[in-house]
């Protein structure tokens, strides 16, 4: 699953990439999205690749408690409240793989609750 | 008081260890003032036990129903006794059952009633606090972060557990801002807490959010002195003049910070039981404004 996940973004991406292109002559083209849902005690997908460079929102659920998302390393997180869809976009500027994890404790499992973004050029 | 130098303490603890020793010889005086004794000061020894995490069960520590135990029997052998122990927080491994937690919790009280030494300080840890905002905890062992004082030196405790988002919050800064306040510019102040104050590896959650506001507030005051636990390990780290000690676990240890993609507990080694786990003593030389600290083991060889 993961790395059809990893295809699937990529592909997205890349899709987008093109739209991007071609669409210097629309508004505002739309930037791909990539959607995550938290529960205890995991993200759902777990491990996303995005290309660096390429804006991408990240849209979270969650159906539990409160959650956060946090990547250190690409300065960005957010907060996961239940009965919201909350959106973040980021912009990776570096290439590698980096950890994400929830950083608002939510339970027993809270300390496994991770995953990876791995930036490609 | 019988005053000890440092040759005496290491004879006191008896079970040996790696000494570290942290602080920043400055002028006399400002422990004096504090302490009210007109030129009069005592050392003295505490001793610090960390992340017992009662309850908690698996393989990385097959002995964990009797870890705690043992731990309380090591520092009761101590050949003289310190003048006060300090938990710094997770001592009781996190549930998402909240009548669990309260039996955890008040099997943890009652294991370490056992200690010889009766003043005994508590805080919590995430796995005590941040599912109920300290709602258990506090009916167990009372505030989550209050100050005292002993033989010139000012203790504060900070909690950064109660908010599960890892925050000190406004109102706790505005607290320690207004107690700081009213100490001399040189007191003597040591700040326990459980989570790094500062971002040691925030990819591991091995940090405070707004650890910086506290450290800010603590940075004019030059005699400052952070312990704290979290991270399962032995530690030192300064934010300028402002040195930060961690403590080993007494459940399991964790990795060196990024040391390996997760911070999964180092795995229980059979032919060495309790390694890497242990507690520390800490000689307060409130003169000179040094701390040494003695790092022993829960169980001897």
């Amino acid at each position: 699953m993961n790395s059809n996940i990893r295809a699937a973004v990529i592909a997205v991406a890349f899709f987008i990439g093109l739209g991007a292109g071609v669409a210097q002559v629309a508004a505002q083209p739309a930037e791909p999205v990539v959607k995550i849902t938290a529960k205890k005690f995991d993200y759902t997908p777990n491990q996303i690749t995005l290309k660096k460079g390429v804006p991408v929102v990240l849209e979270f659920t969650t159906a539990d408690v409160v959650m956060g998302f946090s990547v250190p390393e690409l300065g960005a997180r957010t907060d996961i409240i239940p009965g919201k869809v909350v959106r973040l976009r980021i912009v990776p500027d570096k290439t590698g793989t980096f950890t994400f994890f929830c950083d608002i404790f939510c339970g027993s499992g809270h300390e496994d609750m991770t995953g990876t973004i791995t930036v490609v050029e | 008081m019988k005053k000890y130098d440092r040759r005496d303490f290491l004879k006191l603890a008896g079970l040996g260890g790696v000494v570290f020793a942290s602080g920043l010889t400055r002028m006399a005086g400002a422990a004096d003032r504090v302490a009210g004794q007109g030129g009069s000061y005592d050392d003295f020894y505490f001793v610090q036990l960390s992340d017992t995490h009662w309850g908690f069960e698996g393989p990385p520590n097959p002995d964990a129903k009797v870890t705690l135990k043992k731990a309380v029997a090591a520092v009761n052998g101590l050949a003289e006794q310190p003048d006060f122990v300090v938990f710094t927080g997770d001592l009781t491994h996190t549930t998402d059952d909240p009548k669990e937690r309260r039996k955890r919790m008040a099997e943890f009280r009652d294991i370490v009633a056992d200690l010889k030494v009766k003043n005994v300080h508590f805080m919590p840890g995430e796995h005590d606090a941040s599912l109920d905002k300290g709602e258990a905890y506090q009916e167990f062992f009372g505030k989550t972060h209050y100050t005292f004082d002993h033989k010139g030196v000012h203790f504060i405790v900070l909690d950064n557990v109660s908010d599960p988002a890892a925050n000190i919050g406004e109102a706790q800064l505005q607290w320690l801002a207004a107690d700081l306040a009213q100490l001399p510019a040189d007191a003597n102040i040591v700040v326990f807490t459980h989570r790094p104050l500062f971002d040691l590896y925030p990819q591991w959650d091995w940090a405070t959010r707004d650890g910086a506001k506290a450290i800010e507030l603590l940075m004019p005051y030059p005699n400052v002195t952070v312990f704290y636990g979290h991270i399962h390990q032995e530690h030192h780290h300064m934010t300028r003049h402002i040195p930060h000690h961690a403590a080993k676990s007494l459940i399991f240890p964790l990795p060196a910070p990024g040391s390996q993609p997760k911070r999964a507990p180092l795995p229980w080694d059979a032919a060495h039981p309790y390694k890497g786990l242990g507690f520390r003593s800490v000689e307060a030389e409130v003169k000179k404004d040094e701390y040494v600290i003695t790092e022993l083991p829960v169980q001897k060889g």
